[in-house]
Formats: structure tokens, C-alpha cells, sequence
């Protein structure tokens, strides 16, 4: 498909996708408290997008991923939160 | 589809999916000992295909306990010994879903201990990798186990949902690469047709969730139609949603379908 092509099948959804985006970090800061481990982590994936970068996809999963590489002790959960808890820096 | 109703394997058939493969997962609780296993291994194997066939699917499965239970050492113990029992019987395809949640040592324990059963028994293996932030680093923990285990062939193994981060992982090794299709927080239609546009479409297939989450039965034919209005070819599509999955779960013996459409 052309660049035009791509735009005219998914424009108009990923406009929406954004401004919802938009409407989560709005909703976020209007909230009492502080933020945690998961918005820094959001926001740093957001600097991704702008970047020229043709695997934005990847380097936005790369960003909420855990980099270690040893098995951990013992799981105590067995859900996920979507970012790396010890994420810093 | 223990988890789905009836009108599930309707709607699968109406939009001509051709044959179930179901693997063995979380209950969405854990089960309390080995019997609770035993059972849903009967329920897999007697009661599953005999409800998918009243709608003409096909149903196979695959056997093993799920990462998120494999915690607990002594069950997993338990569990992996009635599996060869269970293993001759015509609708199970292999080993799985094995692999990481959380990326324990112990879910790494068990996890080598299915491979070995598998090794033993000479059987597919189907591999569930983590979500969100432990998919990458459960990913390369697994790939790098089953490469280290060289009684295994990478061609008979899949490593399922696969993201943008960890398909390439997953091709370069010679397995095979599953993309699970959600309708919300993972792998979208989009995304999995992306994917295909940039590592191509060997080694690789589409596979819808059917779990106690939020899950679609017809993702995979939804898929289709999206890659439809990407200007697919027919053939591109069949590769991708039928021809993959042939090839791939046709090394197993007991897999055998046939298109009703098809002469013969």
C-alpha cells in the first residue's frame, strides 16, 4: 500500500486512539496524588513516537520491559502491570 | 473452549474455521491438587471434542500445567506424571501450553521438565510467553532453554504471542512464531498483519484468545478480512491463517483435516 492508502484506512482511528491518550494523561493529572513506576514509564515510551524511528512499536514494548536477565527468586504474583516496577533513571 | 459457551463453536464454524487447537492453561484459579488436573485433562480430551464436532470442528489439544501454577513444585511433579497417560489419546497434539509468567526459577524448573517430557515422548511443543513488562526477558529465558536442549528440533516448537520486541527473537532461533490476537491490551489485527508486512510469512501464524478474559473466537477471521482491505492476496491470507498452521501442526501424526469444500 502507498503512504496515501495507509492514511486514508487508518487515519481516522488512530486520531482517535491518540486524542483518548490525551484524555488519560488529562484524567491522570486532574487526580489527587502522585503518579508511580507506570506513568514514568509511559512517558518515557511517549518520547519514542517522536522520534525518527521506524520501530516505534518495538522501542515503545522495549521501554515498559523488564531488561533483567536472571529468574527471579519466587513469583509472588501472577499478574502483570504492564511496566518494569524497578524501572529508574 | 472450556471457557467459551456453545455459541462460540457456532459462530467459529459459521466463519469457517476448520478445526479447533486448544491448549491446556489457567483456570483463572488455581486448582487445588493433581485431580483437578486429571479431570480437565479427561474434559480436553472426551468432553471438548465431542461438543466442537456436533458444529463439524475438529478439536486437538495440548497437555501440561500452566506457568502460573507451576509455583508450586510438588504439584507441577504430580501433574507431568499422569500427562504420558493422557498423551496417546487422538485429539492431543503435544506439550503446552508450557512456559514463564512471572520468569521464576521454579516456573524455569518445570518448564525444563516439560521439555524433557516432551524430548521423551517426541511430541510438538506449544510455549506461552509472558505479558507486558516479562515478555521480553521470559521470551530470550525460554529460547535459550529449549535451544540448550539439542534432542529438540526448533521446527517442532511454536512460541506463542509474540510482539514487535520478541518475533525476530523468536525467528532467528528456527521455532515457529505465534501471534495471539486480543481485542484489547495486546497483539491487535493490525499490529499481527504489520508484522507479517516486515519479517515475512514463514515460521508464523495467527491464533485468536479464547480465554476467561476478554477474548474474540473470530479474531483470526477478522484478521483475515483486515489484511483483505490491505490488499492481501487470497492466497497471502490462506497462507497465513491455514496453510501456516497445516504445515506446522501437520508434524504431528494425529492431525488431520480436511476442507469440506475440497474434492477428495
Amino acid at each position: 500500500m502507498t503512504r496515501q492508502q495507509i492514511l486514508d484506512l487508518y487515519f481516522i482511528d488512530a486520531r482517535h486512539k491518540l486524542i483518548d491518550l490525551a484524555a488519560f494523561m488529562d484524567r491522570v493529572e486532574r487526580a489527587e496524588g502522585n503518579e508511580d513506576f507506570r506513568m514514568k514509564a509511559f512517558r518515557e515510551a511517549l518520547e519514542e513516537l517522536s522520534k525518527n524511528n521506524r520501530e516505534k512499536a518495538r522501542q515503545v514494548l522495549l521501554t515498559f520491559s523488564d531488561p533483567t536477565t536472571k529468574p527471579i527468586a519466587k513469583a509472588s504474583v501472577k499478574g502483570a502491570t504492564g511496566a518494569w516496577p524497578e524501572k529508574t533513571g | 473452549m472450556v471457557s467459551r459457551v456453545t455459541d462460540d463453536y457456532v459462530r467459529m464454524a459459521t466463519a469457517g474455521c476448520q478445526a479447533i487447537c486448544e491448549p491446556a492453561f489457567w483456570a483463572g484459579f488455581d486448582r487445588s491438587s493433581v485431580h483437578g488436573f486429571y479431570d480437565y485433562f479427561c474434559q480436553l480430551t472426551e468432553h471438548e471434542p465431542k461438543r466442537a464436532a456436533k458444529f463439524g470442528l475438529p478439536h486437538f489439544c495440548w497437555l501440561c500445567i500452566n506457568p502460573k501454577e507451576s509455583e508450586d513444585l510438588k504439584l507441577a511433579d504430580d501433574v507431568l506424571a499422569i500427562i504420558p497417560k493422557f498423551l496417546n489419546r487422538p485429539n492431543v497434539l503435544g506439550i503446552g501450553e508450557i512456559g514463564l509468567n512471572k520468569n521464576s526459577r521454579n516456573e524455569m524448573k518445570v518448564l525444563e521438565k516439560h521439555v524433557d517430557l516432551a524430548a521423551k515422548h517426541d511430541q510438538l511443543i506449544l510455549v506461552h510467553t509472558p505479558h507486558l513488562e516479562d515478555k521480553l526477558k521470559g521470551t530470550r529465558l525460554i529460547v535459550d532453554l529449549i535451544k540448550s536442549d539439542k534432542r529438540i528440533k526448533p521446527e517442532r516448537v511454536i512460541i506463542d504471542h509474540v510482539e514487535e520486541h520478541t518475533v525476530k527473537l523468536v525467528l532467528d532461533t528456527g521455532m515457529w512464531a505465534g501471534m495471539t490476537l486480543y481485542p484489547e491490551s495486546k497483539c491487535s489485527p493490525a499490529r499481527a498483519i504489520d508484522m507479517v508486512e516486515v519479517y515475512g510469512d514463514q515460521r508464523i501464524w495467527m491464533n485468536s484468545a479464547c480465554d476467561w478474559g476478554v477474548s474474540d473466537p473470530l479474531a483470526v477471521p477478522k484478521t483475515a478480512l483486515e489484511m483483505q482491505r490491505r490488499g492481501h492476496s487470497a492466497a497471502a491470507i490462506d497462507k497465513l491463517i491455514y496453510q501456516n498452521p497445516l504445515k506446522f501442526l501437520s508434524q504431528c501424526p494425529k492431525f488431520k483435516i480436511q476442507r469440506p469444500w475440497q474434492p477428495t
